[in-house]
C-alpha cells in the first residue's frame, strides 16, 4: 500500500511536471505566432505605386523610368475618377442650399478619404506634411480605407431599450441621383489599375529612417539607438561586475560587511526598474550632469546598473566553481594572487560569466522603463558614435510603446510597431544565440 | 621520545648521499610547529632536508605530513586561521620571516599535488605557463624549456606531435607527469610532492616512481606518501610523523629494517595506521 500511493505521488509529480511544459510551450507559439505572423508584414506586404513614387521621390531608390511610366498609367487610370469629382463640384454648385448643404459635408468627407487613398487630389497645393503629400503605400491600408470609402459608420440607437449598434450604410446612397453616384462603383473596380499593388520584400525596413513620425520609412534609428544603449551597458556593467565579483570570491574576508554586500546586491536585482529609471534621471542627467539631457550615455549608465546585480551573481558563482586545484597549481608556480586570477580564474570561469551575460544582455535590450527618463525619444535621426555622448535616442522597447499609445495615428501604422517587435525579439535571439556559440566553443576549447 | 639532531640526522643520511652538485639549497625545520586556529598539527618538529636527496614523510592520516609539506613553500598561507611557530629555513632564509618575497620562494619550490590538476589549457601552454610568469611574455627560448621539461618528466615522446592540445586530454598519469614538467619548467631547486601517486593506477604508479628516481641527484625532493613500499623504494631518508610529532627521522634503508623507535616498526608491521 505505501509502496502503490508512493508511485502514486511519483507519477502524478511527473505528469505535472510534464504538464507545466507543455503549456509553457503552447502559450510560447500563442505569444510568438502573431509576433511572427503580423511582424512579417513590415517587410512583406503588397506595395502599392505611391510605395514607389515614395521611394523614389525620399530616398532616391528604384527605376526612375520605370516609375515614371507607371506614374502616367496611375494617373490615366485615375483621370475618370478625377473627373467624376470635379463633374459633381459644378454640380454642387447649382442645387438648392438645403441640399448642397447636406451633400458639401458628406463630400468633403469623400474627398478627404479620396486624398488619404490616392494622394492630392488635381489641383490641390502640396502638402507640408509628407503623409498628406502621397497616397497608401500598403494595399492592405488602401483596401481599409476603400472600405471606409464606401461605406459611412453611423450609430443606430433606434432602439432605446438597447445599446447603440454601429451600422455601415452606403455612401452612394446618400448621392443617388447625382454625378458622384457612379464613383463608388468605378472606384471599388478599378482601384487595382490606380495603385498598382505588387507584392515587395521591403528588406530595407530595417535600414531606413523613418519619415514622418513612422508614416513611411523604417526603424533603423530604434535598432541603432537599442545597439547602443546594450552595448553601452553591457561595457559599463561587465568590468564593474567582474571587478565586484573577483573581490567578493577571491579576496573578501568573510565578515559583516561582506555579507551586508551581498544582501544589497541581491535587494538591488529586485528594485523595480522604474526607479532606476527615476534614480538615473536623477542622479546621472540632474546631479552628476552626465549630459545635458536625456542621452545615450545616461540610458547606458542607467541600464549598467540595473544589470549589474545579475553579472555579479552570475560572475561569481563561475569564480567560485573553479576547481581549487587549479588555484593552487597557479599559486604554486609563484603566480601573485592577481595574475593568477587573471591567468587562470578568469578564463576558467567565463563560460559561466558569458551565461550571466547573456541574460543581462537581453533584459537591458528590452527593457523600457530605465530609458523613459534618461535615454528615449518618440522620434529621432541615427545618431553618430560621438553623439551618444550628450544626444538621446529612440530605441526599439519604448518606440513599440510610445506607438501604441501615443501616436497620432495608430491604426495607420500597426504595421511599423508589430515590425518593430519582431525585430527586437530577433535582435535579442541573435545576441543570444551569438553569446551562446561563444559560450559553447570557450568551454569545448577548455574541456580538451 | 629523543628528538634527532641535525647532527645525527647527517650522519645517518651520508651512507645514501650521492653527490651534493653545485647547489646548496636545503630546507630546514627548527622546531617547526603549524596551528589550525586551536588544533596543533605539527609539533615542534626539528628535521633537515638535505640538497639533491629524496627525502620521503610517512604516517597515518591526519598525522600533519602534508601540512608540514605545504607549509616549505607556504600553500598554507590560504587557510584562514593557520599559524605557525618556530622557524622553518630555506637557503639560509627564514620562510616565514617579513622579508621573504613568496612568489621567489614559489618559483624556487616547485610543488606537485595530489590530484593532477593542469590548467584547462594546451599542453604547450601549461608548461610554459610558469615561465612566462617570470620571464613576461614569450621568448625564443620558450620552446626549448618546454621540451626540456617535458623531456625531463618523461613526457616528451607521448606529446611531442599534440602539443597544442587540451592537457585535460591526458590520461592521468600523463597529466601528473605533465605537472611535474610544469613545475620543473621554472627550474626550481626543491620539488614538493603531496602523494603524487595516490590518484593514480599502478603503471602510471611505476612511471613516476622510475622519474622520482631520474630526478634524484638533480632537485631536492620532498615527498609526502602513505605507501611506504613507495617511501622504501624511492627515497634516500625517510621522516616518520605521527599525530604531528616526529618520531624517527633517518636513512632509508635503516628505518625499514631496524627502526629504532617501536611505534615506527608498530606502524611498519601495519599495527595501526
Amino acid at each position: 500500500m505505501k509502496l502503490r500511493s508512493r508511485r502514486l505521488l511519483d507519477r502524478s509529480l511527473t505528469g505535472v511536471s510534464v504538464m507545466a511544459i507543455v503549456l509553457m510551450s503552447l502559450s510560447l507559439l500563442v505569444l510568438l505566432g502573431p509576433i511572427f505572423s503580423r511582424g512579417a508584414a513590415a517587410f512583406l506586404f503588397r506595395a502599392t505605386s505611391e510605395f514607389r513614387r515614395f521611394n523614389l521621390e525620399q530616398f532616391n531608390r528604384g527605376d526612375s523610368r520605370r516609375i515614371a511610366a507607371e506614374s502616367r498609367a496611375v494617373a490615366e487610370a485615375r483621370q475618370p475618377l478625377y473627373g467624376m469629382l470635379a463633374a459633381f463640384t459644378a454640380e454642387l454648385e447649382d442645387m438648392d442650399p438645403a441640399r448642397r448643404r447636406e451633400l458639401r459635408q458628406q463630400f468633403k468627407e469623400v474627398r478627404d478619404l479620396l486624398r488619404e487613398l490616392l494622394g492630392p487630389l488635381p489641383g490641390e497645393m502640396d502638402a507640408v506634411m509628407l503623409r498628406q503629400q502621397y497616397g497608401q503605400t500598403r494595399w492592405d491600408r488602401a483596401r481599409v480605407t476603400l472600405q471606409r470609402i464606401l461605406f459611412s459608420e453611423q450609430w443606430d440607437y433606434s432602439d432605446p431599450s438597447r445599446m447603440g449598434r454601429k451600422v455601415l450604410v452606403p455612401r452612394r446612397q446618400a448621392f443617388a441621383g447625382t454625378q458622384l453616384e457612379p464613383l463608388f462603383p468605378h472606384l471599388q473596380q478599378n482601384l487595382k489599375s490606380m495603385l498598382q499593388p505588387r507584392f515587395t520584400f521591403y528588406w530595407r525596413f530595417l535600414s531606413d529612417r523613418s519619415l514622418d513620425s513612422h508614416f513611411f520609412g523604417g526603424i533603423w534609428p530604434e535598432i541603432l539607438g537599442t545597439f547602443y544603449l546594450t552595448l553601452g551597458a553591457m561595457l559599463l556593467a561587465i568590468p564593474f561586475g567582474v571587478i565586484a565579483a573577483i573581490y567578493l570570491s577571491e579576496f573578501a574576508a568573510a565578515g559583516r560587511l561582506v555579507s551586508l554586500l551581498r544582501v544589497c546586491i541581491s535587494t538591488l536585482a529586485g528594485v523595480p526598474s522604474i526607479v532606476f529609471g527615476l534614480f538615473g534621471l536623477a542622479f546621472f542627467i540632474n546631479t552628476l550632469h552626465l549630459s545635458h539631457s536625456k542621452s545615450v550615455l545616461a540610458g547606458s549608465a542607467t541600464l549598467a546598473l540595473l544589470i549589474l546585480p545579475t553579472i555579479i551573481r552570475a560572475a561569481e558563482e563561475a569564480l567560485k566553481s573553479v576547481p581549487h586545484a587549479y588555484k593552487e597549481a597557479a599559486l604554486s608556480l609563484g603566480a601573485s594572487p592577481l595574475r593568477m586570477v587573471l591567468t587562470v580564474l578568469l578564463p576558467a570561469a567565463l563560460p559561466g560569466i558569458l551565461t550571466g551575460v547573456i541574460i543581462s544582455m537581453g533584459r537591458a535590450a528590452g527593457e523600457t522603463a530605465p530609458i523613459i527618463f534618461t535615454a528615449a525619444v518618440s522620434v529621432g535621426r541615427p545618431l553618430k558614435l560621438w553623439e551618444t555622448l550628450n544626444q538621446p535616442t529612440p530605441a526599439l522597447p519604448w518606440n513599440i510603446y510610445n506607438l501604441a499609445t501615443e501616436h497620432q495615428a495608430v491604426d495607420q501604422i500597426r504595421h511599423v510597431q508589430f515590425g518593430m517587435v519582431l525585430t527586437l525579439v530577433l535582435l535579442v535571439l541573435l545576441l543570444n544565440l551569438a553569446a551562446i556559440v561563444i559560450r559553447a566553443r570557450i568551454s569545448r576549447k577548455m574541456r580538451g | 621520545m629523543i628528538q634527532p639532531t641535525l647532527a645525527n640526522i647527517r650522519a645517518a643520511a651520508e651512507p645514501a648521499t650521492a653527490d651534493y652538485g653545485g647547489r646548496q639549497a636545503h630546507v630546514a625545520c627548527d622546531r617547526f610547529s603549524f596551528f589550525y586556529g586551536d588544533n596543533q598539527a605539527v609539533r615542534n618538529v626539528t628535521l633537515d632536508f638535505p640538497s639533491f636527496q629524496v627525502t620521503a614523510i610517512i604516517g597515518p592520516s591526519g598525522c600533519g605530513k602534508s601540512t608540514l609539506l605545504r607549509s616549505i613553500n607556504r600553500m598554507n598561507d590560504l587557510i584562514p586561521g593557520g599559524r605557525t611557530g618556530g622557524r622553518l629555513v630555506f637557503d639560509g632564509q627564514d620562510v616565514y620571516g617579513p622579508r621573504l618575497d613568496v612568489v621567489t620562494l614559489r618559483r624556487r619550490i616547485g610543488m606537485v599535488f595530489q590530484k593532477p590538476n593542469p590548467f584547462p589549457k594546451s599542453i604547450f601552454n601549461n608548461v610554459a605557463y610558469g615561465r612566462r610568469l617570470h620571464d613576461g611574455p614569450a621568448k625564443g627560448r620558450l620552446q626549448e624549456i618546454v621540451e626540456a621539461s617535458l623531456q625531463r618528466a618523461g613526457l616528451w615522446d607521448e606529446v611531442k606531435d599534440r602539443l597544442d592540445d587540451n592537457a585535460l586530454s591526458l590520461s592521468g598519469g600523463q597529466q601528473q607527469r605533465l605537472c611535474i614538467a610544469r613545475a620543473l619548467a621554472v627550474d626550481p631547486e626543491v620539488l614538493l610532492m603531496d602523494e603524487p601517486t595516490s590518484a593514480l593506477d599502478p603503471r602510471a604508479t611505476a612511471r613516476i616512481e622510475d622519474l622520482i628516481a631520474e630526478l634524484r641527484g638533480r632537485y631536492t625532493i620532498i615527498i609526502v606518501t602513505h605507501n611506504m613500499q613507495q617511501a622504501a623504494r624511492v627515497s634516500d631518508l625517510t621522516a616518520f610523523l605521527y599525530e604531528g610529532d616526529l618520531i624517527e627521522y633517518g636513512a632509508t634503508a635503516q628505518m625499514f629494517t631496524k627502526p629504532r623507535q617501536k611505534r615506527t616498526e608498530d606502524y611498519m608491521t601495519g599495527r595501526f595506521g
